[in-house]
């Protein structure tokens, strides 16, 4: 699938920069270039664009609200956030990546073919979890580290991480604490699972 | 290289015109000691009428409609310490006294709803997460963190403590928040008490977008602030 790229970007300098850069990448085609965010929306939906290149500072306050209202009208869009000037990182956190200004040609080639990758796993219909991921969750829940799920599911702590990205995803629960009450809520475990960490805590 | 920002906001802006900005900026009244019936003056004449630092209160205000603003440069030098220590401490006991307790109140009509199969462990998890809150709050900020700037700002301070560990340490206390307004939503069987479930989770979302600002304002004002102060320690 050929990837369709959207730029957002007050500066046309860098703008058209980038642009000559990602059009330069044989599975990638900037197909708008926009200098205020008012109709990013209907433009995604014109070009059909699946990434979306934008500089956090175009949407000032409303940046939290207005980037997960667009997740969820397309959720099948990658965000990146260009960013020219230093930045809070909390103001990253919607992001899928990020290109950094000083980047390299390269990095940004790099950067970009690996947050499209990344992509395939955020298809719009896996909203149910994974076998995988609810041996994980159950794991999580019942208070064991991230080191202890991988001995146990013989996966490296890498693939842990990346089942509890999706578990949180999926889920919209971020804490132990919130996954406990899922995973219990779900009947996935007992309370009885629970006693022997807090009997350990106790001690 | 700036987006062109939509709200500039300045001493001379009407006082009204700023509160309407966003609804959210009410809130920070009785925080900052500001009373009602502020008339058509402008935001200088009504922080003057109140002793606030028009300063603060604009960047104050900056922060809770844009979380991408930052403060300027000279007016992050004029702030005044103690009046921003007592604004962090009056945001402290609105969450502590009047949110919290509030969110409590309809969450244990919630917990009993569920009986005893959901009731407890809803139970435990706000308890665990309350606990995580005081001591974010009260045993770490305030008895900790502002006794230290306090210190400072009389001339002394302790070598044993900088600021520095205070941003390492600063973590978020809104995710379990987030999370909790999930569990309500989508988890909890729905036919237990869905007026009240939406009801709280509308409070819930307000909280949390709250103490989300009022982190970002003790990054953006408060660390740098002191960071000052220790630099012209004696």
């Amino acid at each position: 699938m050929r990837n369709k790229v959207i730029i957002c970007e007050s500066s046309e300098i860098v703008a058209i920069g980038l642009a000559e850069i990602i059009n330069s990448m044989a599975q990638f085609d900037v197909v708008s270039r926009l200098d205020a965010p008012e109709i990013i929306s209907e433009r995604i939906l014109s070009t059909e664009a699946n990434i979306l290149v934008i500089n956090p500072l175009m949407l000032g306050y409303q940046n939290k609200d207005f980037l997960s209202n667009l997740g969820k009208e397309y959720p099948n869009l990658t965000l990146v956030a260009l960013v020219t000037a230093c930045l809070d990182h909390a103001l990253l956190t919607p992001y899928h990546g990020t290109i950094d200004i000083t980047d390299s040609k390269q990095k940004i080639i790099n950067k970009l073919n690996e947050i499209s990758k990344d992509d395939n796993s955020r298809g719009g219909d896996d909203v149910e979890l994974s076998k995988r991921e609810l041996d994980v969750l159950v794991a999580v829940a019942k208070g064991m580290m991230n080191k202890e799920i991988a001995e146990q599911m013989n996966i490296s702590i890498h693939t842990v991480i990346s089942h509890r990205k999706n578990i949180t995803r999926k889920t919209g629960i971020k804490s132990v604490s919130g996954l406990t009450v899922y995973a219990l809520l779900n009947n996935l475990i007992d309370e009885s699972d629970l006693i022997p960490s807090n009997n350990t805590a106790n001690q | 290289m700036m987006a062109e920002k939509k709200n500039v906001f300045s001493k001379e802006t009407k006082f009204a015109e700023l509160m309407t900005e966003d609804r959210r900026l009410l809130q920070l009244l009785p925080r900052f000691g500001i009373g009602l019936g502020f008339g058509d003056r402008s935001v200088e004449h009504v922080c003057q009428t109140n002793h606030v630092g028009a300063d603060l209160f604009l960047m104050v205000c900056g922060i809770y409609c844009d979380s991408t603003f930052k403060p300027d440069e000279n007016a992050l030098q004029r702030v005044d310490m103690n009046e921003l220590l007592s604004y962090l401490k009056a945001s402290h006991r609105y969450y502590l006294e009047e949110r919290f307790p509030h969110i409590e109140e309809h969450l244990q009509h919630i917990i009993d709803a569920c009986g005893q199969k959901f009731g407890p462990m809803l139970s435990q998890f706000y308890g665990e997460y309350k606990q995580e809150v005081m001591r974010h709050i009260q045993y770490y900020e305030e008895e900790v963190v502002f006794p230290y700037i306090e210190a400072l700002i009389n001339g002394q301070g302790a070598d044993s403590y900088k600021i520095d560990e205070f941003m390492h340490n600063h973590t978020n206390i809104q995710d379990p928040l987030d999370d909790m307004m999930n569990i309500l939503l989508k988890y909890l069987p729905g036919e237990i008490l869905p007026k009240e479930r939406i009801e709280i989770s509308l409070d819930i979302i307000e909280l949390s977008d709250d103490l989300f600002s009022h982190a970002l304002i003790e990054e953006r004002i408060l660390i740098p602030s002191v960071e000052t102060l220790e630099k012209h320690r004696p």
